[in-house]
């Protein structure tokens, strides 16, 4: 490993691009386990599982990953194997291939390497499997193949083009010629195109009239089509295209041809008998990505920049110094306003103008690069998914919908951890067994549905599944006996209510509960994640029917437009996003329901809260009343905070208080207005659990 | 000064041989991210020795190399493949194209340097 800087850059890109392979594996897996149930089967892609894990093989021994080393040489041996058709593809062989790459994420993760994977049992677990004897009968003499062509194909290559032959398809020479400053998107388009109706088998560089600015690309393809449809599909006049012919001399003498010859035994078939392995098929919709047809993609790999999220962060940080400034330009402009020198007033006025507008581009541009899109996290769900699947012999069907909606980085990342567990949930104590299922009148399969969508500046995650439901009054019963609830509160609670108490720590780590109601352990964590990242879950069931969790995010974390209000003359912001709206406070409105303070707000009740009684601010200074109500929602509940007076939006940056102050209830930070004046940013989510849920009293260890 | 191109699809790799390599004087190091950016980039530049990785997305390395043995630029320039153990049939059709020799992946920086060391004489000699 070398050392040095330019050392740690290419640990740094190896990290990276590793990421990168592992998650460009599993998308290829599910891609193929998609394939085999509508009885394809996708050389190309076992080819680019190969060549995936070949290269994280050789870069964790170059970056001393040596454990990562290892597993992936074992799956790179299999899948050579499986390429050059001497393993059959298998759904046995595809478990295994989904372990492989789920442990390369642990061993990535965890350079320590105490993550328990045992290299040796899993070594032999792929050496066991059926390796398939090839017979190798050289097909190629038979035809007119040119054998400095054949001499430059890899093995692969060459096991493709035999299979290819022995099949009895037409393999195809294609001559085309392209400019070299296009070539990657030029072929890319062409490659849309062939693939359709055809394998292609390898690209050579002609030597032929070569040099200048073009070059003359020859493709091997193999088709079961014509030349004349390859043609027309193809649509290029200026291609030229020729099958390869059979030798003239050679046919006679040989066995009858193989043209008609039925599809070699279909290695799709379970070798291992029909165990309970074959039960689980979860169907999985992958996510389509790419290009419509026909479509030239303009976008080529080299086009893309790897950036450091860190270095993101730090810009945006400086984007955030950068809002300050601009906020306390926004009153000198003011002041200058009503001075003396009114040129000059409003020539400040026109420059901070501009000033607003470009920052503005730089935040959105700075904020866009952080985005991703869901695809990545909803990839890992559809791995889960089958395995899960597979473990509790259930079928699953997993539908996805709306992966291309972005969020950002950090938070796709912190929503993995969450997701895998709802899902996991879902399938373990929410799907029925096919058989539990007929009974009921259900189909054999359980579904699974996970959407997204973008809603304002939120995006809204939804897992729906058919599965058995939640029975509320056993959470009820239950939540009595963990001493979680108390009689009366439990019996106060509606049943939608009940139903959030599984996220209630203390609650769900109730076995019983667990295995009856149809939710497991571990709710409290998935909630306390979410709300960390200002978001909110919530969740619907119907006993018997299925249930329903929906997941409300921030698109980011990063910069926030926020309300600033007065609360006994001091300043507080809250992040726009969670505000319904903000209105007078109708004085004579507010009742008392149940011990605490209400109004009815256009037909609905909502509950108060005194933020002043809840931070102890003391009582209101004389003449001055809470003149304003803002109305606040995180997923489906709503506060209505009485405030004395609103001081107007502002972008702000939302900065940690510091590791002693870092759990400080219903505060999720503070920010600089610009004009060094420090100013409390509230945590609507933990404000509004507080409230609601413990029935009001003061908030501990906040400001006095 | 010694010009090097690295040809090979993956980032972390070309990341790895050019620090191994700027430890060693006077190197200049290029990379090219494909077959298709070798072919764009070797008729305008000299190079005093190629790496080239056989496993890459659409032109593969031996195709490459035979192109560059039959082109009017590079049909002398020293030319070490990256490969691994595993294929080595693959390794035996390079050579017999005309490469110099082979590197294994995983290999350390101190295999890289010796490689490079043996491969600079000759062309230093010539």
């Amino acid at each position: 490993m070398p050392q040095g800087k330019d050392g740690e850059r290419a640990k740094e890109e190896f990290l990276a691009e590793a990421q990168e392979l592992i998650e460009s594996l599993s998308r290829d897996l599910l891609l193929l386990d998609a394939g085999i149930k509508q009885g394809q089967r996708s050389p190309e892609t076992v080819n680019d599982l190969f060549r995936g894990v070949h290269t994280l093989k050789g870069l964790s021994g170059m970056f001393g990953f040596e454990r990562l080393g290892r597993m992936s040489h074992v799956l790179e041996d299999l899948l050579e194997d499986l390429r050059l058709g001497r393993v059959d593809l298998t759904q046995q062989v595809l478990d295994v291939l989904f372990e492989g790459v789920d442990s390369f994420q642990r061993l990535l993760g965890d350079p320590a390497e105490q993550s328990g994977i045992d290299v040796e049992t899993f070594t032999a677990r792929v050496r066991s499997l059926a390796r398939a004897r090839v017979q190798e009968r050289n097909i190629f003499e038979d035809y007119e193949l040119d054998p400095s062509m054949l001499g430059v194909l890899t093995e692969y290559e060459e096991h493709r083009l035999r299979t290819n032959l022995e099949q009895g398809l037409t393999v195809f020479r294609l001559r085309v010629r392209l400019a070299l400053d296009v070539i990657d998107t030029a072929l890319d388009g062409l490659k849309e195109r062939v693939k359709t109706i055809a394998e292609i088998i390898t690209y050579l560089p002609s030597m032929d009239g070569g040099g200048g600015d073009s070059i003359e690309i020859e493709m091997l393809l193999a088709s079961k089509k014509s030349e004349t449809e390859l043609r027309t599909a193809l649509n290029r006049p200026d291609a030229a295209l020729s099958a390869i012919p059979k030798r003239q001399r050679a046919a006679a003498p040989r066995e009858p041809s193989k043209a008609h010859a039925p599809e070699p035994s279909t290695p799709l078939t379970p070798q291992s008998p029909p165990s309970a392995e074959i039960q689980a098929k979860p169907e999985v919709t992958p996510v389509k990505r790419s290009a419509a047809d026909g479509d030239v993609s303009l976008r080529s790999i080299t086009s893309v920049v790897r950036v450091d999220i860190r270095k993101l962060d730090h810009l945006m940080n400086v984007v955030g110094e950068l809002g300050t400034v601009r906020a306390a330009l926004a009153r000198l402009v003011e002041k200058l306003r009503n001075g003396a020198a009114p040129a000059w007033s409003s020539e400040a006025h026109r420059i901070h103008r501009a000033f607003q507008r470009h920052l503005a581009e730089v935040q959105d541009g700075v904020l866009d690069i952080r985005m991703v899109p869901l695809s990545q996290l909803f990839d890992k769900v559809a791995v889960i998914v089958r395995q899960v699947a597979r473990e509790q012999q259930k079928e699953v069907r997993l539908t996805i919908t709306g992966a291309e909606t972005e969020v950002d980085k950090l938070i796709a990342e912190e929503l993995a951890d969450p997701m895998m567990h709802i899902v996991r949930n879902a399938i373990d104590h929410g799907v029925e067994q096919p058989a539990d299922r007929e009974k009921r009148g259900k189909p054999p399969a359980g579904s699974l549905h996970v959407s997204a969508h973008q809603k304002g500046n939120h995006v809204v995650i939804e897992l729906e599944d058919d599965g058995r439901g939640i029975d509320s009054n056993l959470i009820r019963e239950v939540a009595i006996r963990k001493g979680v609830l108390t009689e009366q509160a439990a019996s106060d609670l509606a049943r939608d209510e009940l139903l959030n108490v599984i996220f209630m720590p203390g609650f769900s780590t109730a076995r019983e509960i667990t295995d009856i109601s149809g939710r497991g352990v571990g709710m409290d964590v998935v909630k306390t994640n979410i709300t960390r990242l200002g978001g909110a879950v919530d969740i619907e069931s119907e006993f018997g029917r299925g249930t329903k969790i929906t997941i409300t995010l921030p698109i980011t974390l990063a910069i926030i437009s926020a309300l600033l209000f007065e609360v006994r003359d001091r300043l507080f912001a809250i992040p726009l996003a969670v505000v319904q709206e903000a209105l007078r406070m109708p004085a004579s409105a507010v009742r008392t329901v149940d011990g605490r303070e209400v109004i009815t707000l256009r037909g609905t009740t909502l509950p108060l809260c005194r933020l002043a009684d809840l931070f102890g601010l003391g009582p209101l200074a004389p003449g001055s009343t809470e003149h304003y109500v803002i109305v606040v929602s995180v997923g489906n509940r709503r506060l209505g905070m009485c405030v004395e007076r609103l001081s107007g939006q502002q972008d702000i940056v939302i900065k940690g208080l510091g590791r002693s102050l870092a759990n400080t209830q219903g505060i999720s930070g503070a920010t600089d207005l610009g004009d060094q004046h420090l100013v409390l940013v509230l945590d609507a989510a933990s404000i509004i659990e507080e409230v609601l849920l413990s029935r009001g009293g003061a908030l501990i260890g906040a400001a006095s | 000064m010694h010009r090097v191109l690295i040809i090979d699809d993956s980032s972390a790799t070309r990341a790895y041989v050019r620090a191994a390599l700027e430890e060693m004087s006077d190197m200049q190091v290029s990379e090219a991210a494909s077959g298709f950016d070798a072919l764009r980039i070797l008729p305008r530049e000299r190079f005093d020795l190629l790496l080239v990785d056989i496993n890459m997305p659409n032109i593969n390395g031996l195709e490459l190399i035979s192109f560059i043995r039959r082109s009017d630029t590079h049909r002398h320039t020293p030319l070490l493949i990256i490969s691994t153990e595993a294929s080595e049939r693959d390794r035996s059709r390079a050579m017999a194209l005309g490469a110099n020799g082979y590197l294994a992946k995983p290999f350390t920086a101190d295999a890289l340097a010796e490689a490079v060391r043996l491969i600079k004489k000759p062309v230093e000699g010539a």
